[in-house]
């Protein structure tokens, strides 16, 4: 039942990766540590993607003298995915570390908790 | 009605269901309606430093209440244990969660395909195109490269278009408007307006080092945009490293040296440059293939560098916004502006 699961070793390490990930978004209170969560849990998916277009004995998808065969290559289509995935990773992290040094400046806090305390405040 | 309405919802089996549905939040309102905090500006130094004595007063005083409370009723208990209680219970569920999540994912992991079979299903006929067709209809011989830069074009477009508009929202959320003798219109904070994290030290290694590393880093990011279609890398790749350049240039000698030939208006004309020939070049081709004419294009040669069609500019133009988002991007956040 569980054999595959060190043959499928680097899947295994994401799976891992990814509910690292997702506990330390569900349990820090600080914001930026939130945002490194976010970034293990997408570093994990593109663990899992590149691994699931890996073939045992096969070259990257660069033509080398003219071979065309499809035996010869890895899939490209989970690199291209990656590449998508990095992107727009990189844009969503600038722009939460740009909304957390907002709120630092308003609040001289990270602490999610208190700043919701501190934002009801002002509405009261 | 509305009086035994509220008799109701003073009791405490009531407040019990209602911290247990609404969350441990749901007693804030009452602590906040207590210590009424008003936030004053924070760019105002006196003042801030005022409020936030107060806050911290205030937690003192906060402190002070749940302790009086602490005696026999249900009230007391909520707001000084059962707190606590929650804190712990949505720390053993969230860790319940995470573990759960783990554990069906390690089972499909289980049941997927050997890593490195021949056989997995992701391994079909659309890989099998694009292996066998790939330098013929593209000219590209890395096969990514034509993948993302041809048959997928409108794709890259889109990510260079988001990574644009997260370079826009980041100069919205922390540019700071400055006067025209450099004063900034909003006050800093003052750790923040002090020069000397910023401004450079005239370190001469640095500068020393800059001076060499500089013009070989641009010169490796512009060969790996150029031979994106030839051998791995290409737009973003290339772009990243070019950034890199850019910022140990900043980095080494400072913002205004840096500002004689990267400005906003070099940032906006070459992004909009770059996204507007990529549309109109995609929009070209799409325009041409839908209508089952030749574009005119030349694939060129497999293996020189001028081949393979629209795909070197395209990867040109990818690797101009990249570099510019990626130096823009480190600009706001070290100084909030270029």
């Amino acid at each position: 039942m569980w054999e595959l699961l060190y043959e499928n070793l680097e899947q295994t390490v994401s799976v891992i990766l990814f509910g690292i990930g997702l506990t330390i978004l569900l349990l820090q209170r600080n914001l930026i540590r939130k945002i490194i969560g976010l970034n293990i849990m997408d570093t994990s998916v593109y663990l899992f993607l590149a691994s699931m277009g890996y073939i045992n004995g096969r070259k990257a998808p660069i033509v080398v003298d003219g071979i065309q065969d499809v035996e010869a290559y890895i899939n490209p289509i989970p690199t291209g995915l990656v590449l998508t995935g990095i992107v727009v990773a990189v844009s969503f992290t600038a722009i939460m570390l740009a909304l957390t040094i907002r709120l630092y400046r308003r609040y001289r806090t990270l602490d999610i908790d208190a700043i919701m305390l501190l934002a009801k405040g002002e509405d009261a | 009605m509305s009086k035994k309405r509220s008799d109701w919802e003073s009791r405490p089996q009531a407040r019990i269901k209602k911290w247990f549905f609404d969350g441990y939040s749901a007693f804030d309102d009452e602590i906040i309606n207590q210590i009424s905090v008003k936030t004053p500006d924070p760019v105002n130094h006196a003042v801030y430093d005022a409020y936030i004595d107060e806050i911290s007063a205030n937690k003192h005083e906060r402190k002070l209440m749940i302790e009086k409370f602490e005696d026999q009723n249900v009230r007391s208990w909520i707001n000084a244990r059962g707190r606590k209680v929650f804190t712990r219970f949505y720390v053993i569920l969230s860790f319940l969660l995470a573990c759960l999540m783990i554990f069906f994912l390690l089972r499909t992991v289980a049941e997927m395909p050997r890593f490195g079979s021949e056989t997995s299903p992701g391994i079909n006929e659309v890989t099998a195109r694009y292996i066998e067709k790939g330098l013929d209809e593209t000219g590209a011989m890395n096969i990514v490269a034509g993948m993302i830069l041809d048959y997928r074009a409108f794709d890259t477009l889109g990510e260079s278009t988001v990574l644009f508009i997260a370079a826009s929202a980041v100069l919205i959320l922390l540019r700071i408007d400055r006067n025209k003798d450099g004063s900034p219109v909003m006050e800093l904070i003052a750790e923040e307006s002090d020069d000397r994290h910023y401004e450079p030290r005239n370190d001469r290694i640095l500068q020393g080092a800059a001076k060499v590393l500089v013009p070989i880093i641009f010169l490796f990011g512009i060969y790996i945009i150029l031979n994106g279609h030839l051998s791995p890398g290409g737009g973003f790749s290339g772009g990243a490293i070019i950034s890199a350049g850019l910022i140990l240039y900043l980095d080494s000698f400072g913002f205004e040296k840096a500002g004689r030939f990267f400005t906003y208006s070099t940032f906006s004309w070459v992004s909009f440059i770059s996204l507007s020939f990529y549309a109109l070049a995609k929009t070209y081709s799409f325009y041409m293939g839908a209508n089952g004419m030749e574009s005119g294009i030349p694939l060129g040669t497999p293996g020189a560098i001028l081949s393979s069609g629209l795909i070197l500019p395209l990867n040109i133009a990818v690797g101009m916004v990249v570099a510019c988002t990626m130096y823009i991007f480190y600009a706001l956040f070290r100084k909030g502006g270029l």
